[in-house]
């Protein structure tokens, strides 16, 4: 259980430094890479809960692939600088409220929310164990079979928009 | 955690430090393997001077890689200059944790398994680790600033994302076939039947999608010379380039243990369970087969060209790849629900057939190109 703190810990503070690292970078570039520094240490708290699945999941499509799609337009757009003055002026107060209410909603549920005693697995956590790809796999295709379907139509959705948007009309040259 | 265990611990590290030092001496005389056997298919003799049979070429071509100046190009991105060879290095390296050498054995009065780290999601780690390895190419080509190792990064990194979708189908017939995403699982369902016979053409998909993976012949990218110098490494020298040489062999060896593993039964031969030492031999002995292969298709092969390479990618092996995914999948189903191993071996058939029907169309589409237009 010490051991499991100690790690947790560590990692605790390398999410919160990356996270840190992405805000206050000066270059575009540097950002992204802190964000994926970020979503590598929360799939290692994934794999600290016994929940591998969704670890690599996690490194797969959000480090792997997502991010690598960030750099590309960020590279492409040659968008690394940022610029130095504050385009929205009326963004930064907005966002320290914004903040300020939800610190102090979590921190209210926190207190009164979390007790040290009561189990606060969710439903259908046997998944969460070491064995755990056939039982996610089950629930997956089981109970959540319509989310699961409505889910790829979605994705499929995005993809023929995507296909229409760059698609050369006849006849045109490029 | 079993910390007290310092046994394992120890374990753990010496199974991590064979497996590192035998990637970086297999990628040494990869490099000299790779130039021996293509002079021998070009009918030259090829490097035998340093040592017998220049077995010590490597060593020497290490010494000159060391002692060359490093250039770091002035207007370079430092940090990331210096670090884009290490993110390239890295990956190649880990990937290897999860592919089992052989049975577990037995020495010290304990039983050992020869894989560094035996997980239930091995399929999916290799994926990810896959999908980790293009960071370094694009950030070697956008630290350089200089516009053509930018276009070179991107354009390598794009095909290495592109075939990736194919990969991770391949990956997916496997595992339906062995029913387990766990490595040693993979290797013990091929017992008596390799997956190459079952699923031939699932076999030759993977071998094309890592061959664009790791940027080999045909689709070296990076060695065009006369289109981009040479991609995201131009502007880098000395050990730094020796890094991506490196990642780029090591990615050789590591991909070709894997096929061998998902595909040509692993560490499976004759005698493997009465002398489990075996193991790693016949291991060996598939991953230099395979690695000749490489070698001879970049002896044999020209180099596609990039709008060709991309078409290939998304529009034939995508969807031959889903296809492969989708015939497995249902021959399998029916072998369950019927019990008839009729279906089973209808699996190797139509896949066969949808690979000859995809040859067949690109093969008109090509002559409809050529000629064509005339």
């Amino acid at each position: 259980m010490t051991l499991d703190l100690a790690l947790f810990l560590i990692l605790a503070l390398v999410a919160v430094a990356t996270a840190l690292g992405m805000l206050f970078s000066k270059n575009a570039v540097y950002s992204a890479l802190f964000l994926v520094l970020n979503f590598v240490t929360v799939a290692v708290f994934y794999l600290l809960l016994g929940a591998p699945f969704i670890a690599m999941a996690q490194i797969t499509v959000y480090a792997g692939a997502i991010m690598v799609l960030f750099l590309f337009v960020i590279m492409l757009l040659g968008a690394e600088r940022l610029p130095a003055t504050n385009v929205l002026p009326w963004q930064r107060p907005l966002a320290i409220t914004l903040t300020v209410i939800l610190a102090m909603e979590s921190t209210y549920l926190l207190l009164s929310r979390a007790r040290p005693s009561g189990s606060v697995l969710p439903p259908g956590a046997e998944v969460n164990t070491v064995d755990n790809l056939r039982a996610m796999a089950m629930t997956l295709f089981n109970n959540y079979l319509l989310p699961f379907e409505v889910t790829s139509v979605l994705l499929l959705v995005a993809m023929v928009g995507v296909i229409v948007l760059v698609r050369r009309e006849k006849g045109q040259k490029s | 955690m079993m910390l007290s265990d310092w046994t394992l611990w120890l374990e753990w590290l010496i199974k991590s430090l064979v497996v590192t030092f035998g990637l970086l001496t297999g990628f040494a005389y990869l490099t000299w393997y790779e130039r021996r056997a293509l002079a021998r298919i070009q009918a030259r003799i090829g490097p035998n001077r340093a040592g017998p049979q220049g077995l010590l070429q490597p060593i020497a071509d290490a010494v000159k890689l060391i002692f060359k100046e490093e250039l770091v190009p002035a207007k370079a991105d430092k940090t990331l200059f210096f670090w884009a060879p290490v993110i390239t290095m890295v990956p190649s390296l880990i990937i290897a944790a999860v592919i089992p050498w052989g049975p577990a054995i037995e020495m010290f009065g304990r039983v050992i398994r020869l894989s560094i780290a035996d997980l239930n999601v091995g399929v999916l780690y290799l994926m990810s680790i896959a999908s980790i390895a293009v960071y370094g190419i694009v950030l070697a080509g956008w630290s350089s600033n200089n516009k053509y190792a930018m276009l070179g990064g991107l354009r390598s990194s794009a095909q290495m994302i592109s075939y990736e979708l194919a990969l991770g189908l391949s990956f997916a017939t496997s595992i339906i076939l062995a029913n387990s995403m766990r490595m040693f699982d993979i290797v013990e369902a091929q017992r008596g039947l390799w997956f190459v016979v079952v699923q031939p053409v699932g076999a030759v998909i993977f071998w094309i999608a890592t061959l664009a993976e790791v940027n080999r012949a045909p689709f070296d990218m990076p060695e065009a010379e006369q289109e981009l110098t040479a991609g995201y490494h131009a502007e880098y020298s000395g050990m730094k380039f020796a890094l991506f040489f490196m990642a780029e062999y090591q990615k050789m060896i590591v991909v070709s243990a894997i096929l061998a593993t998902l595909y040509f039964g692993g560490y499976l031969g004759p005698f493997v369970d009465r002398f489990p030492w075996l193991g790693p031999i016949y291991m060996i002995i598939k991953i230099i087969l395979l690695l000749f292969v490489m070698i001879w298709v970049r002896a044999t092969w020209p180099r596609i060209r990039y709008d060709r390479l991309m078409a290939f990618g998304w529009k034939i092996l995508l969807p031959l790849s889903l296809a492969i995914a989708f015939i497995t999948a249902t021959g399998i189903l029916l072998t369950d629900l019927t019990g008839s191993p009729l279906y089973f071996w209808a699996i190797p058939v139509v896949s066969v057939l949808a690979g000859l029907f995809t040859v067949a169309v690109i093969y008109r589409e090509l002559r409809r190109k050529a000629y064509g237009r005339a």
